[in-house]
């Protein structure tokens, strides 16, 4: 009953009109241990937590709730280690208002705050880093079986991290000049600071993974050529890269991109800074189209690289806004504006060819569709124009093109996902699995990492049981 | 890391670089290119292959001087290395038998275009040659392009060399005199556009190789987005060759200038 009575405890953040200032400070500060330590005394215990079947990775969470609240911080970041290879992001990005939170107790039976998983999941990764006591997992002796994993998102490194802990040698390939995928070249700092992954990458290296950057699998070498060098089997994680478009009249204008070239010259290439030679524009006014995590994350750049208006186009509702809540939260704190129910038309242009202006078209709802969303229609006769100086287009991605294309073999569906048999990952091609958002189209980060596991267990087992055949 | 381990200037704004790069070597075709950048605040940008050595690993790359970027690139020397370079990318040329092919390379675009000219001729075909610049300092592998083809026209816009006039003239001249069934334009956008009107306006089928701007190079940021037909293409994973009739040369040229501001404010940081 007493726990019951608290109040969920607040995630300090910074001041919004100070961190708009800056492109690299983190908006969440994070949790004290005094203020972990309370908010896991909410947790109840529960004799059937049902928390634990809205993760998809089925971390022990009261288990790992409990050492918070006994102040055993070390053993805490343990247990999430049991079952999720980067807990520190996961505590950042997953979307918990509609996984583990959503399956608490507390929201299911008494409609209140949930306890604040993510928050604490946060404070005891980040509390072992800081600690200097990060355990480095054992590895088992060298079996001198070569794999290798495609891509270096969450996928690859989760899948990595189980691997090398069998005993394997595992080579990562990446195409890009940085090991981590949409972790570093999507996900902005001020909510996914590198440094983190970094000391994941770290600990990685340091139990034998290889990772071998500007290499592109397919292109600088063949599977076969791979074969050919030692490589037993692969895991496929080359993500959903691809952006799309609306195809819409002026959408090549200049001054128009996807939220992957906006996004990645900010993030990877540094384009902000003036000491870096990447170019980005500077827009007085910002529109991003979208109401996902990629369209907040860029609206939320727009804004701190100096935009005085950065704008929301999103053409359902908020409430079907697939974002993060708390992004969609910090969003509004930093005032970002939410043109709702509208979607562009049309593009216009200076005489150079420089977007100066938008058409849109209002919406209303209609009849939720299969995703059980209600679906957008158009209103007739309601166009009217919004003069902007910069357009994001983020409204989703396919699945990247290069494997399916380069491995004619390789079964493929509709989409261009690569299909896999889902309780082991494995592809129609025996040794080759895969996994994250390649399999899955644009997913979230603890799917990739769950697939990454769940590919190295069975990789694992095929492997074995050939080399015993033989 | 790929080091330089020859470096030739053709001019004071081109230069040759041969660059240790052994899996590039070995697996690129006419037609590709690489993505490179020179170091830590550096940017990432697309040169094609000029040529390779899959027995040394190397590759050859021709860089023209326009801004930060190339600059920085044409500094360094034998010895010194370039950060990051990856490759082969984009789709090769499709080399086939045609009969006669007419390749017409601007600028530096005839590197590029050797390795395609030297594809075609080893395919059996007969090949002519037009290499056009502005003035003869900036004509570049002349003997290299000679070597692969039965005949090879020099034009220069000042007549400083070869023939006074733009490639289209020599172009056209050819054109008048024999049966070409299949044109290549490699170089600046213009002088592709006026290459494509005028096979155009004969029905050759023609290829020209586009150089959109690129950020990544594996289809994931679109920047390098061209109208082909009415629909829209990425470069790097679709061409970067189309077939030059179809392409939106106008749109092209815009978006060559979509960051010219921001270019030139970080050349004059540069310099
Ligand atoms: C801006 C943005 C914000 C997001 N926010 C969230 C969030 O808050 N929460 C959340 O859960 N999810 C979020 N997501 C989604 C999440 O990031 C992805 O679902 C996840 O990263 C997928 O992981 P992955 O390992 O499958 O692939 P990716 O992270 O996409 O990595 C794939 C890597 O493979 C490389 N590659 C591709 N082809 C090859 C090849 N042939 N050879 C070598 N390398 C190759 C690519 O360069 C890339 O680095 C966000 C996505 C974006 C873009
Ligand atoms: C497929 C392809 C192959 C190419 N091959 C060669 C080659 O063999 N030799 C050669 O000298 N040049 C080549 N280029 C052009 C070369 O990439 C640009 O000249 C270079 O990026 C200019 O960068 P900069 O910083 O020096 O100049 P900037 O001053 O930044 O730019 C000068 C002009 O170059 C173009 N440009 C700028 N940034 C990029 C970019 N990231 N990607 C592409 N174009 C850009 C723009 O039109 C710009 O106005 C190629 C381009 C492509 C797309
Ligand atoms: S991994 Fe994600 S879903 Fe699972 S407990 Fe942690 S925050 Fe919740
Ligand atoms: S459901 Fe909520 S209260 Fe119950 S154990 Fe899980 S986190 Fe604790
Ligand atoms: S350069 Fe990014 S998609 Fe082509
Ligand atoms: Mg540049």
């Amino acid at each position: 009953k007493e726990r019951t009575a608290k109040e969920r405890v607040r995630m300090p953040e910074m001041d919004p009109q100070e961190r708009i200032k800056y492109q690299d400070r983190e908006v969440n500060i994070g949790l004290s241990a005094d203020q972990a330590q309370k908010e896991a005394s909410r947790c109840l215990d529960c004799p059937n937590p049902t928390c634990i079947e809205g993760c998809p990775v089925s971390i022990n969470i009261p288990k790992f709730v409990k050492y918070i609240e006994a102040g055993k911080f070390l053993d805490a970041a343990k247990t999430l280690k049991e079952t999720s290879a980067l807990p520190a992001v996961c505590g950042r990005v997953c979307p918990q208002e509609k996984q583990c939170e959503a399956s608490c107790f507390y929201t299911q039976k008494m409609k209140k705050d949930p306890v604040a998983i993510g928050h604490l999941e946060r404070f005891a990764a980040d509390y072992e880093r800081e600690s200097g006591f990060m355990s480095i997992p054992e590895v088992a002796p060298a079996n001198g079986i070569k794999i290798a994993a495609i891509g270096s998102g969450p996928a690859s490194l989760s899948f990595a991290g189980d691997m090398i802990k069998l005993g394997y040698d595992v080579t990562v390939f990446e195409a890009l000049h940085e090991i981590g995928g949409v972790l570093k070249y999507g996900i902005p700092e001020f909510r996914l600071p590198n440094k983190i992954v970094d000391v994941e990458l770290d600990n990685l290296q340091k139990m034998g993974v290889k990772f071998v950057r500007n290499f592109i699998v397919g292109k600088t070498a063949s599977f076969d050529d791979l074969k050919e060098e030692g490589f037993e089997a692969f895991f496929v994680a080359s993500g959903a890269g691809l952006p799309r478009f609306m195809n819409i009249p002026g959408e090549n204008y200049n001054g128009i991109l996807s939220s992957n070239e906006y996004l990645t010259r900010v993030n990877l290439m540094n384009a902000a800074k003036d000491e870096f030679d990447t170019p980005v524009i500077k827009g007085k006014t910002v529109a991003v189209i979208g109401g996902g995590n990629t369209a907040m994350d860029s609206v939320r750049t727009a804004k701190r690289l100096g935009a005085e208006r950065a704008i929301i186009v999103y053409r359902r509702s908020r409430a079907e806004m697939p974002a993060r809540v708390e992004e969609v939260h910090h969003a509004e704190e930093e005032g970002i504006e939410f043109i709702n129910l509208a979607n562009p038309i049309e593009y216009f242009a200076d005489e150079k060819g420089k977007v100066n202006r938008m058409r849109v078209q209002r919406m209303g709802l209609g009849e939720p569709d299969a995703s059980g969303r209600r679906r957008p229609i158009v209103l007739e006769g309601s166009e009217y124009d919004i003069p902007v100086d910069l357009v994001v287009v983020a409204v989703g991605v396919s699945p990247n093109p290069l494997i399916p294309s380069e491995v004619k073999e390789l079964k493929v569906s509709k989409w261009g996902t690569i299909e896999v048999t889902e309780e082991t990952m494995q592809s129609s091609i025996p040794e080759m699995f895969a996994g994250g958002d390649i399999v899955r189209g644009g997913a979230t980060v603890i799917l990739a990492m769950g697939d990454g596991r769940k590919a190295a267990a069975n990789m694992d087992e095929y492997l074995q049981k050939k080399h015993k055949a033989n | 890391m790929n080091q330089i381990v020859e470096k030739v200037l053709f001019s004071e704004k081109v230069a040759k670089f041969v660059v240790d790069a052994p899996r590039i070597a070995k697996s690129r075709k006419p037609g590709h290119f690489v993505i490179l950048r020179v170091d830590e605040k550096g940017e990432r940008i697309p040169l094609t292959i000029a040529g390779a050595d899959p027995v040394k690993g190397t590759i050859v790359l021709v860089v023209q001087k326009m801004g930060v970027s190339s600059a920085k690139l044409f500094e360094l020397e034998v010895g010194d290395y370039i950060l990051d370079l990856v490759g082969p990318l984009g789709k090769a040329t499709h080399i086939h038998q045609a009969g006669t092919v007419l390749a017409c390379g601007g600028g530096v675009g005839v590197a590029p275009m050797l390795p395609i000219v030297e594809g075609f001729k080893k395919a059996g075909n007969r090949v002519i040659s037009i290499i056009a610049a502005r003035n003869k300092d900036l004509i570049i592998l002349e003997d290299e392009i000679r070597k692969w083809s039965d005949e090879t026209i020099v034009m220069t816009d000042d007549g400083s060399y070869g023939t006074k006039g733009l490639v289209t003239a020599g172009a056209e001249m050819i054109i008048q005199r024999e049966k070409v069934n299949e044109c290549i334009a490699i170089g600046p956008a213009v002088m592709m556009k006026f290459t494509s009107l005028l096979t155009k306006k004969y029905e050759i089928p023609t290829q020209a190789s586009l150089n959109a701007i690129m950020v990544d190079g594996t289809g994931m940021c679109g920047a390098c987005r061209v109208s082909v037909g009415g629909n829209t293409y990425f470069t790097c994973i679709d061409g970067p060759e189309f077939d030059a009739h179809q392409i939106d040369f106008d749109e092209l040229i815009m978006r060559l200038g979509g960051y010219s501001n921001e270019e030139k404010l970080a050349y004059e940081r540069y310099v």
